[in-house]
């Protein structure tokens, strides 16, 4: 296939997955945050901490409230993470890639594209948001199911595989920032009941929850979390099972020795989490070298298979 | 439909479905009958669920404005435009011999111009043409086809007849709308396809494949076609990803694609490079090889003329076809068709004046107001002149124009358009004028399309069809008839 196709499939995996991510994330904040005590100094702008978004958040908005950062996360067309922006450009490259992906991909990008355009005051208000919401993750759970029933699992499919699971891996390294970011700006004072209601919600944002009380079998603490999410082996979005997966995807391309040993040198597990004290400055640290190893095996994919720019 | 057809007025012109006295014609009969049965909140309903279709299917096309490229709903009427199918079969017939004979006629120009060399026709308007390219001079692409993608522009006069406007012979887009319109309405009007007499379209990408597989230098079983395309932002684009997609290969851009020592074309691969056999380019000429036409092409490929000229790789259609499409050129084609088959046209010519003839220059510029002048290489309905619905300034500006290039403009009559039923507001229907464009494939084999794709000037009294400015279009029925 060719390599620009095969550029373009890997990124709309990427931003499919984001949009959904982004639809999640804001879904569980709005939860999360009616279960927090109201003395309790967690915000929505954790939200843009996350993703890695500050200077440009400042550089549009004063003020960090809810609406403003809910904004900045679904509809801001400045924000190339926005979801309405990831959702935009996973038409367009769909649509340069429609050659290659089921006809009906089209239809269903589109659909839903232009569902999220016009419906998207009812994700910033809050009264419906949780009903505009999960349209939107059940139209990207239907196209990942459309693209996974009709799609023939040949090389194009192997990309949209890489895609999906990196950013997926990544996004996972972010949830868990996000839960120690927010159990620290509480400033030390978390409760046990805190910490629960925090991880609990940092499993419910990757749909972990279920799987992780049937895994684990033990009660929702910090440790317990950040290593299922890390290190599982079978759950999807588990840093481990993606790693796994990208590997799986990638020796069934060709040329692929290179980027396979770049995986073999990222290891989710170098970190033993037995503590809730480890889970501090230290694991953050740890979090972000895991997204720049992330960053590395992208560029290591790209230098692979995709046109030289 | 409370749709009282007495009062619906043709008036002179010919109406595709109503006869001048109301009667339904026969290939609209179930038609008429069933629209009929729906009522006026009915019809409005179906016309939003085409709208939304199109929507939902992305089938838009893109407009450059000022503003930058905007990408456009495509028009869509819902009510289809019937044609019999006895009456289409002797058109189809037409069509194949005016193909034939236009690439025998362009195999010719670019080895002995025998036609010039009897006098059929003046050599000057072959060497003067901007499509005649003195590099394919000598080359033989497989079966002596050059023009293996041929759209032609058919109108009915007032007399009922199919006449050729034109002749597209470099790279004529529409097909995929023609096939849209067709899915469009399946889901539209489900009830009326129940019946099988209206005869099916969708077997023309697996023909077009075939026709780009008899082009392949090399004989393998399994031959590499790709669909080359200028990119994203041509108003044809959907069309070419919609091609590739239907014949399951590579829509490429000339980035894509690099022709190596060997003199052949490959593409790059996630393995590699990998052999081209044919490509169904859908960039003009002079874009295809930045080495040989402009230097400043970017869309293109270095060395694609030198790989096509040692007969490494097919390319359709191939270049330099265009000179017969030119409209100068067109006068002759009746002459052509008897100097290279012996036969008479099966389709007739619409009347041609030439404006580097004296004479016919003489009648032009006196009737200026009653022509359409259009210059000799554009398309797009781009640069032409409708004398009846135009100014005084712009006759001016004509007369001058011809004068100082008689070579490069022809007038032809303004024709009484024929029209078709059209949706114009809520329970509506108004004669609106259009146009068919059937496509005919050449290279083993020859094969014409099933109707083709219908335009529709939107605009009342327009005659102006084309969807850059503001044409719409119909779904077209072949449809048996009993009689």
């Amino acid at each position: 296939m060719l390599s620009k196709v095969a550029e373009r499939l890997y990124w709309t995996a990427r931003y499919l997955e984001r949009v959904e991510n982004t639809a999640r994330l804001v879904s569980v904040y709005d939860k999360l945050l009616f279960d927090l005590p109201d003395e309790i100094n967690i915000g929505w702008y954790n939200l843009v901490i996350l993703n890695s978004c500050t200077e440009l958040f400042e550089d549009r908005y004063k003020n960090q409230d809810e609406r403003n950062v809910v904004k900045f996360m679904l509809s801001d067309d400045t924000n190339p993470s926005s979801m309405l922006t990831a959702l935009k450009m996973v038409r367009e490259n769909i649509r340069t890639t429609r050659d290659v992906v089921p006809a009906e991909t089209w239809e269903q990008i589109n659909e839903l594209y232009l569902f999220a355009k016009h419906n998207i005051q009812q994700g910033i208000n809050r009264s419906k948001r949780h009903e505009f919401l999960s349209e939107i993750i059940t139209g990207c759970q239907t196209i990942s199911g459309l693209l996974y029933g009709t799609m023939s699992h040949d090389a194009a499919w192997q990309f949209m595989k890489l895609g999906r699971d990196l950013e997926r891996a990544d996004m996972t390294t972010r949830l868990l920032d996000a839960g120690t970011f927010a159990l620290l700006s509480a400033n030390g004072d978390a409760s046990v009941n805190l910490r629960q209601i925090v991880w609990g919600n940092v499993l419910r944002s990757a749909s972990a929850y279920m799987s992780y009380r049937r895994t684990v079998k033990a009660a929702v603490s910090g440790p317990e979390v950040a290593n299922f999410l890390l290190e599982d082996p079978h759950f999807p979005r588990a840093v481990r099972f993606c790693l796994t997966q990208i590997d799986v995807a990638a020796n069934k391309l060709p040329k692929h020795q290179e980027v396979r040993a770049v995986l073999k040198s990222i290891d989710p597990g170098a970190l033993v989490i037995e503590s809730e004290q480890q889970l501090g400055e230290d694991f953050r640290d740890y979090l972000n070298e895991l997204q720049v190893q992330l960053g590395n095996l992208h560029n290591s994919i790209a230098a692979t298979w995709f046109p030289i720019p | 439909m409370s749709m009282d057809w007495k009062r619906y007025e043709p008036k002179a012109f010919f109406d595709e479905l109503i006869t001048a006295d109301g009667k339904v014609r026969p290939p609209a009969k179930r038609l008429i009958s069933y629209l009929g049965s729906l009522s006026d909140e009915e019809i409005e309903t179906r016309r939003q669920m085409a709208e939304a279709t199109i929507q939902e299917m992305g089938v838009s096309f893109t407009v450059y404005t000022e503003e930058g490229n905007i990408d456009r709903a495509w028009p869509f009427d819902i009510i289809p435009r019937t044609i019999s199918a006895k009456q289409w079969r002797t058109t189809a017939a037409g069509l194949k011999q005016r193909l034939k004979a236009l690439n025998l006629f362009i195999d010719d120009l670019y080895h002995d111009q025998n036609i010039i060399k009897d006098g059929i026709i003046p050599g000057h308007i072959i060497t003067e043409s901007k499509n005649f390219r003195p590099e394919c001079v000598g080359v033989s692409p497989p079966f002596g086809v050059w023009a293996h993608i041929c759209g032609t522009d058919l109108v009915r006069d007032s007399d009922g007849e199919f006449y050729v406007l034109e002749d597209n012979l470099r790279v004529p887009s529409g097909v995929s709308y023609m096939l849209e319109n067709r899915a469009i309405t399946k889901r539209v009007l489900p009830e009326l396809f129940e019946n099988d007499r209206i005869q099916p379209v969708d077997d023309y990408c697996a023909n077009l494949f075939d026709t780009l597989v008899s082009l392949s230098p090399r004989k393998v079983r399994k031959p590499v076609i790709v669909v080359m395309t200028p990119g994203i932002f041509n108003s044809a684009y959907f069309e070419h990803a919609f091609l590739a997609q239907q014949m399951g290969v590579e829509l490429v851009e000339g980035s894509d694609l690099v022709v190596s020592d060997d003199d052949c074309v490959y593409m790059r691969t996630i393995s590699g490079l990998e052999r081209v056999d044919v490509i169904y380019r859908r960039i003009d000429d002079l874009f295809i090889d930045p080495e040989v036409f402009r230097k400043d092409s970017v869309l293109g490929v270095p060395g694609l003329m030198r790989a096509w000229q040692k007969g490494n790789v097919g390319l359709a259609n191939a270049p330099g076809a265009g000179v017969a499409d030119d409209k100068v050129v067109y006068a002759y084609v009746p002459e052509i068709i008897r100097y290279y088959l012996n036969e008479e046209p099966i389709i007739k010519n619409v009347e041609t004046y030439l404006c580097e003839d004296p004479e016919q220059r003489e009648y032009v510029l006196a009737n200026l107001d009653k022509l359409v002048v259009k210059p000799a290489n554009e398309s797009g309905g781009y640069g032409m002149l409708v004398g009846p619905h135009s100014t005084k300034k712009d006759q001016a500006t004509f007369a001058k124009l011809i004068k100082e290039n008689p070579r490069n403009y022809i007038a032809q009559p303004t024709l009484a358009l024929s029209t078709a039923p059209t949706i114009v507001e809520k329970g509506a229907l108004e004669p609106r004028h259009l146009d068919l464009r059937p496509f005919i494939l050449q290279g083993k084999d020859m094969y014409v399309t099933t109707g083709g794709l219908t335009r529709v000037a939107m605009r009342k009294g327009s005659l102006v069809v084309n969807s850059s400015q503001g044409g719409g279009s119909k779904d077209t029925w072949i449809v048996e008839t009993e009689a």
